[in-house]
This record gives C-alpha cells, structure tokens and sequence, in this order.
C-alpha cells in the first residue's frame, strides 16, 4: 500500500504501523507516531492497522524554544 | 520558587535552538545556571538526525520543558502534546497555539481550548499566552497553574512592549506563577520583567543568537537576580523633580562673600 511518513510517499506492506515502521528503517525509542492526525502510543503500534493513502507521522526530540 | 510541586531554584529557563552548535548551547545552558530547558519534536528521518542532541540534553539532569511550537491548531496542539508525553517521560507541555504567521501571536481561543483537553489528561500545563487578564483567568479555569505571558513576539528581541499590562498581571494573579516568556532581547529587559514582579523569565533566542551565548547567558541569569531582588526590596517611587540626596540641614552658608573668587 501508499502511505504518506512525514509528508514523503513510501510503498509498503504493512500491514500496522509497526511492521511499516520496521520497513522503513526507524529504530530505537526516541520517536512518537500519529496516525492520520492522531497519536498512536508505543504500545498500540503493533495494534495500528494502516490503509491506503493513511497518513503517519514520526517525531522526535528537536532543539526549541 | 515552586512549579507544579516542583521547587526550582533558578528563575531563569532557558531554549535549546537556534545556537551555533551543541558544544555552544552545553556552554550557555551552564553558564545560564538553568534547571529547566525547553525543546521540541521534529520530524523523524530514518537515518536518526538529532539523536546527538537528544542524548547530550537526556543525561543532563535538566528538567525537560517540551513545547508544542509550530502548531496553529487544537488538534495539532494536543497530538503534539501526548507526543511528547511519551517521548520525554514528562506530562510537562509548554502550550503554544499560533494564531498569526507573521506576529506568532497566541491563539488564545485555542490555547483556552488545549489547554482544557490537556489538564483534563494530567497534563501540567505551561501556556504561552497575552498579557490578556480574562485569557489569563479562563486558563486558570482551564486547570493551568502558571501562566507565561509574552512580552514581545517570539523572536524578536524588542523587550517588553507593555509593561503596565504584566503589571495589571501581576496584580490580577498575585499567589499564580507569571514566566514571561518570548520578546527578551537584552539583560534589561530581562531585569525589568523580574522588577515587574514576574517570577521567572524564559528566552532562547536573546542568548543563542548573541555574539557569545555562554556570557550572555551568564548576563540573564544576573539580571534575572538583580530584577528579582529589586522587586522583593520595593523600589522608591518615581518622583517629578529633584530631591538633594545630600541632607541640605547645617549647610554651610558660603555665597556672597569675595564672591568674584
């Protein structure tokens, strides 16, 4: 399937949020996920099954103000 | 000075962006004498950018103060918010909700309405409003135990734009926290907000943009002292005219006499 991760297209297969994650590279701790706007927590990732064109976001610790 | 049951020492909080390089903004935190930082979340990329400074900021023993800069909306808001909950262990948020692109104005509608959600979650709130009193009173009614106003936009380093409104604060809220947060440019102002009565100062961009952060972090923290103690000391009033300060009572009366010395 087609999703959207941090605003760039990636084909995967999926099917949860988990398994996409480990496709796409991320490891370690130090990042949060929402799905399609919202939060998914840690333990739900394994849980968050993705569709077509759904939308994941991928954040971490950044310099702020 | 107590934070959501929290006793911190140091008044002043300080940002972690915008410095020339870590090893620079390590330096300025120190000499700032800080306890609590504020950071953000970013978009992860796979390759772990920024995992460097995360680590250095992990094991500082600094209180992490995660903010929710960027988002102009609630729901963005709030996602950003339980992010960062989980992220870095701590149901502190610093609530920012822009309303305006240009002036990075508050949204206060929206900020009022996070805020709801986020106390309602356990969030420990600290929301980046106005110097508005009734926006102030609805955050309180919101839950938030502090309020951090702005004295100038974010970034801009003009000072405070209206101080007789942090003074109205101050008066208005006088047993809640007031963190003036954004508009720091100088030493001075940093000082003044503290003379105001506010209880602590947070910036970032003031020191990481000086030409030597670590000194101007360490001007901050002075100043900061020096405003605090200025205010607990209660200043004289402002007076129209002069006053000698030398007593003028046994002066001696010298004029007149061979007065063409």
């Amino acid at each position: 399937m087609r999703i959207t991760v941090n605003a760039r297209t990636h084909e995967i297969e999926g099917p949860t949020l988990a398994r996409a994650l480990e496709e796409l590279g991320f490891a370690g701790t130090a990042y949060a996920t929402a799905h399609n706007g919202g939060f998914v927590p840690r333990a739900s990732r394994d849980t968050t099954v993705l569709r077509d064109g759904d939308r994941v976001e991928v954040l971490s610790p950044m310099q702020g103000g | 000075m107590r934070i959501y049951g929290q006793d911190i020492t140091s008044r002043l909080l300080l940002g972690t962006a915008q410095y020339p390089s870590p090893a620079v903004m390590g330096a300025a935190i120190a000499a700032s004498g800080a306890e609590i930082v504020t950071l953000s979340l970013r978009r992860e990329t796979a390759d772990g950018r920024g995992a460097g400074f995360w680590e250095m900021l992990r094991d500082s023993g600094l209180r992490l103060l995660p903010n929710t800069a960027g988002c102009h909306s609630v729901s963005e808001a709030v996602t950003t918010a339980r992010m960062a909950r989980e992220i870095f262990g701590t149901d502190w948020i610093k609530l920012e909700v822009i309303g305006h692109a240009d002036t990075l104005q508050p949204d206060v509608f929206g900020l009022v309405e996070a805020a709801r959600i986020l106390c309602a979650e356990g969030f420990e709130v600290f929301p980046y409003t106005t110097d508005d009193l009734v926006v102030g009173e609805k955050l309180l009614e919101a839950g938030c135990a502090l309020l951090m106003p702005w004295g100038a936009p974010i970034g801009s380093g003009q000072g405070l734009r209206n101080p007789q409104a942090l003074r109205s604060m101050r008066a208005h809220f006088p047993g809640t926290p007031l963190i003036l947060d954004a508009g720091i440019g100088r030493p001075s102002d940093a000082c003044q907000a503290m003379e105001l009565g506010m209880d602590a100062v947070l910036l970032n961009t003031a020191v990481a943009q000086a030409g030597d952060p670590a000194t101007m972090a360490r001007a901050m923290a002075g100043a900061v002292e020096a405003g605090r103690l200025g205010c607990a000391a209660d200043p004289m009033e402002r007076r129209d005219m002069a006053v000698p300060s030398t007593p003028v009572l046994g002066l001696a009366e010298l004029g007149g006499w061979n007065a063409s010395i």
